[in-house]
């Protein structure tokens, strides 16, 4: 295995390429992402940033460049269940208990039953929802919903963790005790994360990096180390190296020609 | 620190848990209440029926009070329970023969895109189609006096509303949800069978239900057009022929119950199969 999680080269795509409403998405990304680390794609809304993470992921194919994931083609990738996606939306199944959600992957996976419930108990532990195992998703609130899909992203233990603004539809209170529940698990698994947000606070309190993006087409325009010390907590946010990077990234922006706030 | 290991953080997830659904007792009462008023405006229209037939002395064979209906019913339950339980047997075969074969016929329209665009415009156009105008084909086809060549009726009659819903329902799929199931590189099979049939389910049983109703019109009409001597299209149009009115109409009570219960089974059906769906949550939460 490569020890780059994910390598992007020269990587463009375009929308209904040909037709009145072709959209160049992406242009000319070039990304490397090394295995352990927590990368957060920021940008305005149509900076491409999702669509940058769904290519990774082999769900968009590119119309230019090259991309790699743990060393072999997205599609590889896929196939070997190398990443986990988690989405805005929870997306849990409506007619699968909490639990029963948890270990849909491991079903797919053709994972035998006692190896499925005892992986579903110890990950639905690890985000505090083990008593929740039998309840249906309606029964859970926005927060508790969200962890359970990071749950199931993490059950089958990908290596790559693509987050699609997993926080972006909860509020700010419960927003901040997942981004440190977050931290916590990033820490303790050593996964690599990409994270799409359009949240600077977020972006620097949980990144080891953050790859600032603009719009039409969606270009990387910057790329900022965030070296806070590890572990985060919550003293971190009202440190003055946090409030620092935020402007830094803040400025990044606009120096994008992105309005900021 | 591990977050997970600070109660207070604990108790902070923990607050934000709604209500879990309970079974208790007050639930029944509250379910007797929201179905009170339609028991009572049922038998105040019966009083309404019966007084209005008194007070204008409207002849019997006109329009019959609904004691005299209820007497008759009981005075005549041999030849008419027997003349219900074989129009139930065409309603009932036909509507399993016609949910099947709409339903396999939809999931062929999921998994094979040609076949959808193929079939579905056809299906629809059918669908607005007076199928009971076949009766008297199947008749033919089939023979007046055997049962199948009401069940034909039924079937068909049935089919196009399961087919068309099903196809629905296996193609409105949450976009998400496919998605999901394609960062896990599941097959085709397995998101049928993990996301579409059971996004499809409110749709199947929606069309069921409809089906329930259609299935005893259908076969019910379709004796209209003739068939064996005991059933219930057949006794209802001899007995009105005769001006037996209220034989007629104790015909057309059980007929009504047939309906109500196939509705029933389906519906039963529905909360064992589907006990997960939005309609059946707990209201309080």
């Amino acid at each position: 295995m490569s020890e780059h999680a994910v390598v992007a080269e020269g990587v463009g795509k375009v929308f209904n390429a040909g037709s009145s409403d072709q959209v160049e998405a992406l242009k000319g990304i070039d990304l490397t992402i090394g295995a352990g680390e927590f990368v957060s794609l920021i940008g305005p809304s149509g900076c491409g940033k999702s669509t940058l993470l769904r290519l990774v992921g082999d769900l968009v194919q590119p119309s230019a460049g090259r991309l790699e994931v743990n060393g072999k083609t997205p599609h590889r990738a896929r196939l070997d269940r190398d990443y986990a996606m988690v989405f805005q939306k929870a997306t849990l199944l409506e007619w699968r208990t909490v639990g029963k959600n948890v270990q849909l992957p491991l079903e797919i996976m053709g994972v035998d039953k006692a190896e499925r419930e005892r992986r579903s108990r110890e990950f639905l532990d690890l985000v505090q929802l083990a008593e929740f195992s039998d309840h249906y998703p309606w029964q859970l609130s926005g927060g508790m919903q969200q962890r359970v899909a990071i749950a199931r992203g993490l059950v089958f233990d990908p290596a790559l963790l693509l987050m699609d603004e997993p926080f972006g539809a909860l509020d700010e209170m419960t927003r901040e005790r997942m981004q440190m529940e977050l931290m916590d698990i990033w820490r303790r698994t050593g996964k690599t994360v990409v994270f799409v947000t359009h949240s600077i606070p977020e972006a620097v309190f949980l990144s080891t990096r953050v790859v600032v993006m603009s719009p039409r087409p969606g270009r990387i325009t910057d790329v900022i180390d965030i070296d806070l010390t590890q572990p985060r907590t919550f003293d971190t946010r009202e440190s003055t190296p946090y409030y620092e990077k935020m402007t830094e990234v803040r400025e990044a922006l606009r120096a994008a020609g992105v309005g900021v706030e | 620190m591990s977050l997970r290991d600070d109660p207070d953080v604990l108790e902070a997830f923990d607050a934000d848990v709604p209500g879990e659904p309970q079974v208790d007792v007050s639930r029944l009462r509250e379910r007797l209440r929201e179905v009170a008023p339609a028991i009572v405006l049922f038998f105040a229209a019966l009083a309404l029926w019966e007084l209005t037939v008194i007070a204008f002395g409207i002849q019997e064979f006109l329009l019959p009070r609904p004691t005299v209906i209820v007497g008759t019913l009981v005075d005549n339950w041999t030849e008419i329970s027997k003349a219900a339980f074989a129009t139930f047997e065409e309603a009932v075969g036909g509507f399993v023969v016609g949910a099947a074969a709409g339903a396999l016929v939809a999931l062929a329209t999921a998994r094979w895109t040609g076949f959808r665009t193929g079939v579905l415009p056809i299906a629809i156009a059918l669908n607005s189609a007076p199928i009971i105008a076949l009766a008297p084909i199947m008749n033919q086809w089939f023979g007046l006096t055997n049962p199948v060549s009401k069940m034909a009726v039924v079937a068909i009659i049935v089919f196009f509303p399961v087919m068309i819903n099903t196809a629905r329902g296996l193609t409105e799929v949450d976009p998400a949800e496919l998605e999901l199931l394609d960062s896990y590189a599941a097959s085709p099979s397995e998101i049928m069978r993990n996301v579409r049939i059971p996004s499809s389910l409110p749709f199947v049983f929606a069309a069921l239900k409809v089906g329930t109703v259609l299935s005893v019109i259908g076969a019910i009409v379709a004796e209209y057009f003739g068939g064996p001597r005991d059933v219930l299209g057949v006794y209802i149009t001899q007995q009105a022929s005769l001006l037996h009115i209220a034989e007629a109409w104790a015909a057309i009570v059980v007929a009504t119950v047939l309906g109500v219960a196939m509705y029933t089974i389906v519906l039963v059906a529905e909360r064992l199969i589907m006990p997960w769906h939005a309609s059946f949550r707990d209201q309080r939460v």
